[in-house]
Parts: structure tokens; C-alpha cells; sequence
């Protein structure tokens, strides 16, 4: 069985539709891209996929593990095991990162039927991952992602999947923002994640990335629907010729915001 | 003698509350004191700008009942109160419909000069230092209830710390309102003299046993000494049909520090009067304040700051949450007098709403004559921020926990301020505990 499969979705955003008619099949341990123009509803498919509000499915489904997830709350697609990496994570003032992780962990422990982590164990836990991404530890005693550097706050988001471990990773644009250093860490951190079984989508504008985290498919977002998929090779000859040139293959003119 | 313009309410409402009570002829005076100028007055109604945001109706159309002379015995006894006890280990004064009871409270042991008691009976044998203090700061010529409070004023907290004298414990003086088949009455006065380089902290707190609604008019005169250290915390706790005005009047000497702390999560009507005048060089006043109003609830937080002397800092900070249709008015006046030059005021009001029904309102007001001073103002009424509620949903934390960590993100600035750590736990663990979080 596939771990995500995308039917038809057809979504609005304020009365307007950004994601139509869009199809994809993730199957465990796969790594997809998908790259698009900027507004081409790369993030809406993300908003979509995890239930930002904000959204509105009009048609298709969402299968995850076989279920329909269409009228899950954004937690319970969480505890399911679908994570969202932000391309703008939140800052969140007076919420200290400990305190948010702790809730995340617990909650996710309390859907399995666990019972809270003890305060050992959770410290231990979060050492652990923080030192694969090389993080600062002062970072936990901050409110979230407040005053967070635009690396850090990444870093962040890798380190909370890192911390989650969910089935099917949804990283958006988790590359914009890094240095050349923050990049191979954070990459390194995912590739750590990649055991086989869980699966990611990978959303990017740059090829560079995905040395780091070979995707075993690419794909093109454009107006709202994939319009061309490949292996990895697709996104050198994207980096090369840009997005004009699918025009013609689609049959439409591609809008950009 | 009632004056043509009193409203027709005045005479009828005061029919209510008893008889003004006998007593030495120096508290006499301060009791007619009291009732000619309430007569004057007559009840407020929002045509005066003091009320203009707060209806008193419910207070006005009550039918109430004072409370007897004898304090009454609580179902249950010392034990009753155990489930609200809020681990304070210092002294307790327990008051019953607004008379001390000795039965229930405890003083122990305190340092040598220190009194803390009932002022009935501080009264009863003249107290010197009553004598001196009582009713010679709280300004009554605009405050209807402030002048009733003196007319009937019988009973509250007395406590006076001598100079140098450092109080490590708070003084708790815990008023319980008992259910009755009438709505009770009462006017708690409390008298706080804290002397030069002295340090205390007074707790007042307002908790009624059952659902039933009662009046407290409560007014605290707090003297703070030069140099001396007080802190004061309000906590209004009783049940949602009560009705609860108070009025803190806090006298500060030079270089003296003083921070107040209202902590205001029940009642149906709630008016807190806080009214420092930093009258010594060099003060330092902290007016803080955090407030949950739910249902049809009002609350009113009315700070007049004064800034007399020279180089004085004042500072009010209220944060209010407020759900349903409820409704809030946090208004700040700050009065700095000719010759109080270098002062430094700030004020802040801000405002999480819970639902679109909640209204919460800030009237700042800055009258100044002097020239060289900084005063600043600010208010902000939100909602909880849906991209924070998203993202903290995104990691699997449920909406109602969600909700939780960003009330308690707000309220914890005011919380933060609190001196008192166990008191401030526990206080934040009751606050928490009565946020209306709704469902997943
Ligand atoms: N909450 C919103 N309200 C209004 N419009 C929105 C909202 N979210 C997205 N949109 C619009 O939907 C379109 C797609 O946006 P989306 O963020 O999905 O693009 P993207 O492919 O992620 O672009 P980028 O590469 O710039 O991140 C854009 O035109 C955007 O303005
Ligand atoms: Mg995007």
C-alpha cells in the first residue's frame, strides 16, 4: 500500500483556486521533489496535506495508509504521522521551546498509548538530536522560533522532525535561509531519517539540495497541478532551462507570482 | 441632607445596608463623614465619566442584607476552606460576610512590634496607629462607595509593621462570603501601616462559599514608608453572581517600593480601584494586573496614578482574557502634579478576546503639570494567533492544550511580575484552571 496517495485535489484559497486537479503517490521509504515557480501552490499543497484552515478542499482525496484524512484536525494528521517542516515557521512569544516540544512529544506518546515522557529521559532525548544538528542549547530556554536566526529557526524544524520521527516528512523549501555549512547538516540530519521506510517530499527551487538528499523522483508543480515528473536528472535540466520552456508541453501559459 | 440632584436611588439603597454603626466619636466623625458625602453623591451611573464604560444596575437594584454583627460560622468550620487554601503559611485573618473571625484564622508568631488583627478590635482599644491612619487617605469626594465604605466601616485587616522591620511571610486576609437566603452586604476596611525600611506583603482575597451572589465594598489604605518594601495582592475569586468594588489607596514615602498585584478571575460585576499617590521623592509603583472575565461578567479597572514628588517611576500593566460576552474597561489616569518633575510613567493594557462577542475597552488618561517628565501609553486587544495555533497543532498538540500554552503565554507576562513564587504558582495554577479552553 502506498503511504500518500493524492487524488484530483482541488483546493481554494479566499475563494480562489490554487491546487487543481493535482495527483501524486508517495510509497514508503520514497523521496519525492517537487520544484514549481514561486505561487504555483507548492506550500498550498503543504497547507493542504497537514489541514491549515485556511484551505479548502473542493474535490479528490487524501489517502494516508489507505485512510481518507480529509476531515482529520491538523494534530490528528500530526499523530498520524505526518510532519510539515515551515517554509516560515511561527514564532510563538511567551511559549518557551521546551515546554512546545515537551507537549509535541507527549502528545504524540499519548496516541500511541504511552504515557508522558519523564524529565530524564525527555532531556536525554532532546541532547541527542540536538547534537545531530548541531544546535545551541540555549535555544530550548528561548520562546519558540523567537529571535531565531532564519537558520536556526530551520534547523529547528529538522530538529522537531528529528524528535517526531513521523512516516512522511514534508520539507518546504527547508533550504532557503541555510548557509553552505547549515545545509550539509541539515541534510545530514534527514539523511540520518532515511531508514528505508519513511518517506519524504521535498519542496525546493534549487537542484543544489538534492545532492544532499537524492530524491528518487522530481516533480513539476505549475498552476496548480504536476505537470511533468522524472528521476533526479529533472531538476538539472530544470536548474538549466528554468520553467518557460513546459509552456508549450502543458498548453498553457505559466503564471508566476 | 440630600441634595436635588442626587439620583432618587440614594435613599432607597441605603435603606438597605443597615444602620451606620456607633462608636468612639473620632470614628463617628469619619462615618458621617462618609454618609454625607455618599448623600451628596448618590450612587454613580455611567453619565459620570468615572463609570462610563461599567452599569452598576445589578449593585443598585439589589436587594441585600448586612451581614449580623457576630461573624457567622462557616459549614464544615476551618476545614471548609482547605480547598482554597493557597499553601501561605504566615499569618491568616479569616474574615465571614466581612466580620473577622478569630475561630478561623491564625496569627503565630511575629516579630516583636508587628500587629496583625481584626480592626474591630484595633478600634475597640483605640489603636494609636488607627487613630493616626484610619480614613485619612482614601479620596472620597468623587466616590460614592469609597464614602459608603467609611460610613459603615466596622471590621477589615489591620496590620502595621514598625520601622526596619522585615515580614517574610504575606499576611492573608481571606474574606468569605457564606451562602444566605438574602444577598449579603458588607464593607471590609482594611489599614496596612507599613513603616520606613519595613518590608510585608498583604494578600486580600475575596472567595465565596457556594453560588449566591453578595456585595463587598472594600476599601484598603496602605501606607507605604520611606524606603519601605509592600507588596499587595488582590484576588477576587467569589462566585459568578458577586459583586465586588475595592478600592486599594497606597500613600508612598520617599525611595519607598510598592507593587500591587490584581488577580481577578470571578464575580459578575468587579470594579478594582487602585490608587497610589507617590508622594516622597525617589517611589517606585507597580500596578499590575491580569484578569479573566467570562459569561456576561464585567470587569473595571480603574488606576488613578499620582505622581507628586519629584523622580518617581510608576508603571500598570493589565492584561485581561475575556470570553463569551464579556466585557472589560481598563482605564489609567495618571496625574502628574506641578513639581514632579523627572517622572517616569508607562502604561499598558492589552487584551486577548476569546470570542467575537468579547468586548474589552482602554481609556488612558494623562493629565500633567509639570514639564520635564515621560509618559508613555500603550493597548493592544487581539485573538489567539491562528498561525500559532496551527503550527503548535502541527506538532500534534491538541487544540485545547494549544489554546492552553497561548493563554498561558499571555497571562504569564503579568504572572512573571509577581514577587511571591509559590503564591504566583499557585495563583497561575488557579487562573489556569478556569480558562475556558472549549473543545478539540
Ligand atoms: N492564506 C492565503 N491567502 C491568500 N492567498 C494565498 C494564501 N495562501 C496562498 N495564497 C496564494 O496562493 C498561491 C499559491 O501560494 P503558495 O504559497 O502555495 O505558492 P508556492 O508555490 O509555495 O510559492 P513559493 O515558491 O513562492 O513559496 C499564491 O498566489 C498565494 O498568494
Ligand atoms: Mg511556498
Amino acid at each position: 500500500m502506498s503511504l500518500l496517495e493524492i487524488r484530483n485535489l482541488h483546493a481554494k484559497v479566499e475563494g480562489r483556486e490554487i491546487l487543481r486537479g493535482l495527483d501524486l503517490t508517495i510509497n514508503p521509504g520514497e523521496v519525492h521533489s517537487i520544484m514549481g515557480p514561486n505561487g504555483s501552490g507548492k506550500s498550498t499543497l503543504a497547507g493542504v496535506l497537514t489541514g491549515r484552515e485556511a484551505y479548502e478542499v473542493t474535490d479528490g482525496q487524501i489517502l494516508f495508509q489507505g485512510q481518507d484524512i480529509g476531515d482529520l484536525s491538523p494534530d490528528e494528521r500530526a499523530v498520524a504521522g505526518i510532519f510539515l517542516a515551515f517554509q516560515y515557521p511561527v514564532e510563538i512569544p511567551g511559549v518557551s521551546t521546551t515546554q512546545f516540544l515537551k507537549a509535541a512529544v507527549n502528545a504524540h506518546r499519548k496516541a500511541r498509548g504511552q504515557k508522558d515522557i519523564d524529565a530524564v529521559e525527555f532531556l536525554k532525548l532532546v541532547r541527542d538530536k540536538m547534537k545531530m544538528l548541531q544546535m545551541k542549547d540555549d535555544l530550548l530556554k528561548r520562546a519558540v522560533n523567537e529571535g531565531f536566526s532564519g537558520g536556526e529557526k530551520k534547523r529547528h524544524e529538522i530538529f522537531q522532525m528529528a524528535l517526531l520521527e513521523p512516516k512522511l516528512a514534508v520539507l518546504d523549501e527547508t533550504d532557503s535561509g541555510l548557509d553552505i555549512d547549515a545545509l550539509r547538516i541539515v541534510s545530514e540530519g534527514v539523511n540520518a531519517l532515511r531508514d528505508g521506510k519513511r518517506s519524504f517530499l521535498v519542496i525546493t527551487h534549487y537542484q543544489r539540495l538534492l545532492n544532499y538528499i537524492v530524491p528518487d523522483f522530481v516533480h513539476v508543480l505549475v498552476n496548480g497541478r504536476i505537470v511533468k515528473s522524472g528521476p533526479k536528472d529533472l531538476a538539472l535540466e530544470l536548474e538549466a532551462k528554468g520553467y518557460g520552456w513546459l509552456e508549450q508541453e502543458i498548453g498553457e501559459p505559466i503564471a508566476s507570482a | 441632607m440630600p441634595t436635588l440632584t442626587a439620583p432618587t436611588t440614594t435613599e432607597p439603597f441605603l435603606a438597605h445596608l443597615g444602620r451606620v454603626p456607633a462608636g468612639p466619636a473620632w470614628l463617628t466623625e469619619i462615618r458621617q463623614r462618609g454618609l454625607a458625602r455618599y448623600r451628596q453623591l448618590g450612587l454613580p451611573t455611567i453619565r459620570d465619566e468615572e463609570w462610563r464604560y461599567t452599569r452598576i444596575d445589578a449593585i443598585a437594584r439589589g436587594s441585600f442584607e448586612p451581614a449580623p454583627a457576630k461573624p457567622a460560622s462557616i459549614a464544615g468550620g476551618a476545614k471548609a476552606l482547605d480547598p482554597h487554601d493557597l499553601g501561605l503559611t504566615g499569618p491568616r485573618l479569616v474574615f465571614v460576610n466581612g466580620r473577622f473571625s478569630p475561630e478561623l484564622s491564625r496569627i503565630g508568631q511575629l516579630p516583636k512590634g508587628v500587629a496583625v488583627g481584626g480592626l474591630g478590635a484595633a478600634i475597640a482599644v483605640n489603636h494609636s496607629i488607627v487613630r493616626e491612619h484610619l480614613g485619612q487617605y482614601l479620596d472620597i469626594s468623587h466616590d460614592a462607595f469609597g464614602a459608603l465604605n467609611l460610613a459603615f466601616l466596622e471590621d477589615g485587616g489591620f496590620v502595621h509593621v514598625p520601622a526596619d522591620v522585615k515580614l517574610d511571610q504575606p499576611v492573608h486576609l481571606l474574606y468569605v462570603s457564606t451562602p444566605g437566603s438574602k444577598a449579603g452586604v458588607c464593607h471590609p476596611h482594611n489599614l496596612v501601616v507599613i513603616e520606613a525600611g519595613a518590608k510585608a506583603t498583604v494578600v486580600e482575597d475575596y472567595l465565596s462559599l457556594g453560588e449566591d451572589t453578595n456585595f463587598s465594598n472594600a476599601v484598603t489604605e496602605l501606607v507605604v514608608g520611606d524606603e519601605a518594601d509592600v507588596e499587595h495582592y488582590l484576588i477576587e475569586r467569589e462566585s459568578e453572581r458577586s459583586l465586588n468594588v475595592s478600592t486599594l489607596r497606597i500613600q508612598q514615602g520617599k525611595s519607598s517600593k510598592f507593587a500591587s498585584h490584581s488577580v481577578l478571575m470571578g464575580g459578575q460585576l468587579v470594579r478594582n480601584n487602585v490608587h497610589p499617590v507617590l508622594a516622597g521623592q525617589g517611589a517606585w509603583s507597580l500596578l499590575n494586573g491580569l484578569y479573566l472575565v467570562t459569561g456576561q461578567a464585567h470587569v473595571d479597572n480603574h488606576m488613578r496614578v499620582e505622581h507628586v514628588a519629584a523622580h518617581c517611576d510608576s508603571r500598570q500593566f493589565y492584561r485581561g482574557i475575556l470570553s463569551d460576552q464579556a466585557s472589560s474597561i481598563f482605564s489609567g489616569r495618571i496625574k502628574v502634579h506641578r513639581g514632579a518633575q523627572k517622572t517616569d510613567a508607562k502604561q499598558n493594557s492589552s487584551n486577548l478576546l476569546l470570542s467575537d462577542d468579547a468586548q474589552a475597552n482602554t481609556k488612558p488618561q494623562l493629565e500633567i503639570y509639570a514639564d520635564d517628565v515621560k509618559c508613555t501609553h500603550g493597548a493592544t486587544v487581539g485573538q489567539l494567533d491562528p498561525e500559532g495555533m496551527f503550527y503548535l497543532q502541527s506538532r500534534g498538540i491538541d487544540a485545547v492544550t494549544a489554546r492552553g500554552l497561548l493563554i498561558r503565554a499571555f497571562a504569564g507576562e503579568s504572572l512573571d511580575r509577581m514577587g511571591h513564587e509559590a503564591l504566583r504558582a499557585e495563583l497561575e495554577k488557579r487562573f489556569l484552571e478556569r480558562l475556558p479552553l472549549g473543545d478539540a
